[in-house]
């Protein structure tokens, strides 16, 4: 197939599902517990230079957990799919601003630095002007459709979209010829993550997962990682899956790690359990303005937490979630 | 006649624009608004979609993101990003509200960055989110923004999301489908449309009490009136009412 135009965009990952079919041949598919501490999780599935995605959508579903582990562990040199990161991406960020390395080095961007209606973040803003970070251009579609191309196992699929503008430029897709029909279409290539992480509702000791309202990638994400840990609200047991398998999003074989986070997307929004807390977030953007107060923040909030039970105590605790319960059901309190 | 704030008119005029029966991706904010005041007045059948997978909502308050629980609250479907985009790209979409830092005299968007240096920008902003795709693949885009010599430039820093390109049949050679495009620009000062064969930008509407020098002035590029031009309708009794009753009853768009 020939190529008319390609990005001038930098690909960081290998698109190619025959390379991906020979990591997945090597992963375990035995249905064994997986459930574990985040730390353990992360200590043990995500390393220096590893590629990483997150699921959910910025504030909404998102495993805060895990990225203030990531970030807690020092973790460097990562790649990362920034596909409307809006607050996990804020957090990312904060690994490279402590002076502790670069957390951060590769971004494929589809939607970053601001936080919708909230506004742009200062340090995210900070970080990706700083020239310290390289990056490659997408729309949500697009690098969607790079996790849907990997979950189904092949290289690459076209779409109507990004063509004739710079955001296909700067991206690493190419424009080729529909051997059908002559139309000149966008091929996007598989993105295979070295790690993915999802928050969800439910999941049983194997993995076995059940997601409430939208899943905007994420059903995709699961399936095109490499690794994959899940943390959820809620254990629930593989009794309780087989009752009704209807209602399984993400199959244990997919799954490499379980935690156990109740909570676990605050200050994010989880659909059905708690609304965002706007305050909190409002709050993370009030002291980026300020680099000082900025890493007392980041110390208060992160650094010296252990784990994100205490986190949700340091940030309002149990009284807090019940106000952001009653905003989700929308009861006036 | 009350009166009414820049936002409210804006929020109005875009509604105005939404038949019913028909579909349309938005985002937060005003393009959500317009959608909601349609539904309650002209366009009850008028079926919202987010790009985060919310389809259908009855909407019972205003969305922070695309992707929270208010955006497929009581919803006939809580799907994917994928389903709302294939849905767009199978040409089932009718319209779509976009914004942006910059948009040129063809409706092209930028979204991206300010500066000349792709690599070392000025400002850094958010990059395309979904707005490229939706202008791509709805039939007919709609931006809503704020008029200033600032942000109607000749040429973009950076094109994010595509209008009509470099002019007349860009979009078809660049393999964009066909009868797609930008339809409408809603400002604080007028309404804009494309010239059917030049595409470029001209006045269809002017606001009440706004003349077209001063459309003009507030352009940073040579924009013309259409053969068709009129004068914006102000926002009626009901529209207002309905729009601070139970739109936007805490002000987060319209600001009361």
């Amino acid at each position: 197939m020939d190529t008319l135009e390609q990005g001038s965009g930098k690909l960081f990952t290998d698109p190619s599902s025959i390379a991906a079919r020979a990591d997945f041949r090597q992963k375990s598919r035995a249905m064994t517990e997986k459930v574990t501490t985040v730390s353990d999780a992360v200590d043990r599935l995500l390393g220096d230079g590893d590629y990483l995605a997150i699921g959910g959508f910025g504030g909404d579903r998102i495993p805060t957990a895990v990225i203030h582990e990531v970030i807690r562990q020092n973790k460097q040199d990562l790649g990362f799919a920034g596909h409307t990161s809006t607050h996990d991406f804020q957090v990312m960020c904060a690994g490279n601003l402590m002076g502790r390395g670069q957390v951060l080095a590769r971004v494929d961007n589809a939607y970053v630095v601001g936080l919708e209606a909230r506004g742009l973040s200062r340090q995210a803003r900070r970080v990706m002007e700083s020239g310290e970070v390289e990056f490659t251009e997408w729309s949500n579609y697009t690098l969607a459709l790079r996790f849907r191309a990997a979950a189904m196992g092949v290289p690459f699929l076209p779409a109507h979209s990004v063509l004739g503008t710079d955001t296909m430029r700067h991206s690493a897709a190419r424009k080729i010829v529909c051997p059908f029909t002559d139309e000149p279409m966008v091929a996007v290539p598989a993105l295979y993550p070295d790690l993915a992480v999802v928050h969800v509702h439910e999941s049983d000791p194997f993995g076995n997962c059940r997601i409430e309202g939208i899943s905007v990638a994420d059903l995709d994400v699961a399936r095109s990682a490499k690794r994959l840990i899940i943390t959820c609200e809620r254990l629930i047991s593989n009794d309780e899956i087989r009752s009704n398998p209807t209602r399984t999003a993400i199959p244990y074989y997919c799954v490499d790690a379980v935690c156990e986070v109740p909570l676990g997307s605050y200050p994010g929004n989880m659909p059905y359990e708690y609304y965002s807390d706007e305050e909190h977030i409002g709050q993370w953007l009030a002291v980026e303005e300020d680099l000082d107060e900025y890493r007392r923040f980041l110390d208060h909030h992160i650094f010296e937490v252990s784990d994100h039970r205490e986190y949700v105590r340091r940030a309002g605790g149990l009284d807090r979630l019940e106000e952001l319960r009653r905003l989700e059901f929308m009861e006036t309190s | 006649m009350s009166d009414y704030n820049a936002m409210e008119l804006m929020v109005t005029c875009a509604s105005r624009l939404l038949e019913n029966g028909r579909t349309v991706a938005v985002g937060t904010g005003a393009p959500c608004s317009a959608a909601m005041l349609a539904q309650r007045l002209h366009a009850p059948d008028l079926t919202v979609f987010f790009e985060a997978g919310g389809v259908a909502p009855q909407l019972p308050t205003m969305p922070i993101s695309v992707g929270d629980s208010r955006t497929f609250y009581r919803g006939l479907m809580a799907t994917s990003m994928c389903e709302v985009m294939e849905t767009c790209q199978r040409g089932l979409m009718d319209y779509t509200f976009l914004g942006g830092a910059q948009i040129d005299p063809y409706g092209n968007l930028n979204s991206t960055m300010i500066g000349d240096d792709y690599a070392n920008p000025r400002v850094r902003f958010p990059g395309s989110g979904g707005a490229n795709d939706l202008a791509s693949l709805c039939w007919r885009t709609m931006v809503v923004t704020n008029h200033d010599p600032r942000r109607f430039v000749e040429r973009l820093d950076f094109m994010t999301t595509p209008g009509y390109l470099d002019g007349p049949g860009a979009r078809e050679a660049a393999g964009l489908m066909p009868g797609t495009g930008p339809y409408r620009v809603i400002t604080d000062l007028a309404i804009l449309s494309f010239h059917d064969q030049t595409r470029r930008m001209e006045v269809l509407s002017l606001h009440p009490g706004v003349t077209l020098d001063e459309v003009q002035k507030q352009t940073g590029f040579e924009i013309a009136a259409a053969s068709e031009l009129t004068g914006t309708e102000p926002p009626s009794e009901q529209e207002l009412r309905v729009l601070r009753e139970e739109v936007d009853p805490h002000g987060y768009v319209i600001g009361r």
